[in-house]
């Protein structure tokens, strides 16, 4: 397949809001501004015959800004190709149309990303956590999020440190 | 004294459920996460009438470690060991597509040999891992006596892996830019005596289920799966396969050397459990021929790249190189740096597409790595394929998916 007359035609399509062509390591794919997610998603599945989501994960650039880059991969079985889209998404407004109506596999993967990074996604039709429990805090996949990690305790200082330590309260 | 009662909230799932649940005309029910036909921790949510599933709610992440988080806070080789623990019934998967991914990004090659063993090596646990699809699949059917004989089989693979790596299960064996050691004496003896042993073996399993007229019952027509519905959900592997796709990326898009095996993709046209048991059984006679083509023209030669800036020089070499050393100080203490970019590499697992998303930033340790992961995609399928079918039959088609939770939470 031509993956380069897919990208001329995404590009003749969607005018300004292709940022950027990416390509490198064998792999091709598209810069993308998050508003127009949808047409592109909708062209790449009914024109050029990308008939799975394989992929759709995020990556958090804390403290840069556009803070989030949403990595979508496109797999076509009908030509045997990759293709994939890069969203850069601002923190202050994380917010990106769901794919659910054009991939439904679309639906855990941006779960997971809400779960993960807290990122929104418009129209979605479950928006639940969905790896972590319902009451968990922040989203441990940003970059800001600690890893966390639990303090050695000695005979000297086990009472000390067993007080201040965050038992599971009930 | 009043019956202690048991109470579990919907609340959060009312948009879920139908409203004739919410009237009390249906029944919901929870079935897990420490239900043995669940296959390790994976929560249901029936909606029930009667015996019948009208629909089926999956949770999921009780098993979530933060492999994802905890990778970016280790250097890259520190990071392979946590892949191991991901899909823990296919270790060796996991660590091929890690280090290829690795491969891809900082440009590293692998020499042929190392190649071919992983080939090897990944196939043998293609086949041990459905074996043990096979062996608790069969065994949520209750037939008892295959789970026994997989299990027995299983064991001599994972022998071979102690071989090898000094661990049956959490291996590492495969590191960026080749293997960890090369394979020891008696491994080809004792790889050809399985290869021997085995067809006997996968007959037997036949015998005792494919024309058992209990298994056909329980498993033709339950769970069916379209081509389109199976695309549409992200399906890919051995359930894709069942519908009549003949996507494998061992063949679409060959790693390590797979171009060179003569093998044959198994597709079934059904797409219900009963196909996909015929296409895994035919994928275990395939792994074996790619095993002993592999094994047949085994090249020598190094077992690891020997670029060190990547790979930490022989032990022999310390004592005479300078340069040796510190190559050795700082792989061992720094580990070695990725240029900054990303790279995306799919493979596949005993259950589908698995695909390592990894970026560097120019230091030692990823900046991102994310792991697409077969379980995690099929799990989504469970609700259309068990509507309308009976509990009991609910049990088969979760057996079917073959998921391995640990995989799907990561």
């Amino acid at each position: 397949m031509d993956l380069e007359a897919v990208i001329k035609d995404l590009q003749s399509e969607l005018g300004q809001a292709v940022l950027g062509v990416e390509r490198g390591r064998g792999e091709v794919g598209l810069l993308l501004s998050p508003e127009r997610v949808l047409t592109a998603c909708q062209r790449l599945r009914q024109r050029h015959g990308f008939d799975l989501l394989i992929a759709l994960t995020a990556v958090d650039y804390w403290p840069n800004e556009p803070r989030f880059t949403l990595v979508y991969k496109f797999y076509s079985t009908m030509a045997n190709a990759f293709f994939g889209l890069r969203l850069p998404v601002p923190g202050t407004a994380a917010e990106v149309p769901t794919l659910e109506n054009i991939f439904p596999n679309a639906n855990w993967h941006e779960r997971e990303i809400l779960d993960m990074f807290g990122v929104r996604f418009t129209g979605h039709s479950d928006p639940r956590r969905i790896l972590l429990p319902e009451d968990w805090e922040g989203h441990p996949l940003r970059k800001d999020h600690p890893l966390g990690y639990e303090e050695v305790q000695y005979t000297f200082n086990f009472d000390e440190i067993d007080r201040r330590k965050p038992y599971a309260v009930e | 004294m009043p019956a202690p009662t048991l109470e579990v909230s919907f609340d959060g799932l009312k948009h879920l459920v139908s409203s004739r649940a919410l009237e009390g005309d249906t029944l919901l029910l929870n079935m897990g996460p420490q239900h043995p036909s669940t296959h390790g921790v994976l929560r249901l949510l029936l909606e029930l009438e009667g015996e019948i599933v009208l629909n089926c709610i999956p949770d999921i992440g009780f098993l979530h470690t933060g492999i994802e988080k905890n990778m970016e806070a280790k250097n890259y080789l520190q990071a392979l060991v946590m892949t191991d623990r991901m899909d823990y019934l296919n270790n060796i998967g996991n660590n091929l597509v890690y280090c290829l991914a690795i491969e891809k990004l900082v440009g590293l090659d692998v020499p042929p040999r190392a190649q071919a063993v992983r080939v090897i090596l990944t196939e043998l646990q293609r086949i041990a891992s459905h074996l043990v699809w096979l062996a608790t699949s069969s065994l949520d059917l209750a037939a008892m006596s295959t789970f026994l004989y997989c299990f027995r089989e299983r064991e001599i693979i994972l022998d071979i892996f102690e071989m090898c790596s000094g661990q049956r299960m959490m291996t590492s064996y495969i590191r960026p830019g080749g293997i960890w050691r090369d394979v020891p004496d008696g491994f080809e003896e004792a790889v050809r005596q399985f290869l021997r042993l085995f067809p006997r073996r996968i007959r037997q399993y036949e015998s005792m289920l494919t024309r058992n007229p209990l298994f056909i019952d329980r498993t033709k027509q339950i769970g069916v799966l379209t081509a389109e519905q199976a695309l549409q959900l992200g399906v890919t592997g051995p359930m894709l396969r069942a519908t009549g796709v003949a996507f494998d990326l061992r063949k679409a898009q060959p790693y390590s050397g797979y171009e060179q095996y003569d093998f044959e993709v198994p597709t079934a046209t059904g797409g219900d459990t009963y196909d996909r048991y015929l296409v895994r059984m035919e994928e275990m006679r395939q792994s074996l021929r790619i095993v002993e083509q592999a094994l047949n023209r085994l090249p020598d030669g190094p077992f690891i790249s020997d670029n060190r800036k990547f790979v930490p020089p022989p032990r022999a070499e310390l004592g005479t190189s300078m340069e040796a050393v510190i190559h050795h100080f700082k792989l061992w203490t720094e580990g070695f740096s990725a240029p900054k970019g990303n790279v995306f590499l799919p493979v596949e697992s005993p259950r589908g597409v698995l695909a390592c998303y990894l970026e560097g930033d120019g230091g030692p340790k990823p900046y991102r790595v994310h792991f697409r992961t077969p379980s995690f995609a099929h799990l989504q399928a469970l609700p259309l394929m068990s509507r309308n079918h009976f509990v009991a039959d609910l049990v088969a088609i979760i057996g079917s998916i073959d998921i391995v939770l640990g995989d799907a939470d990561r």
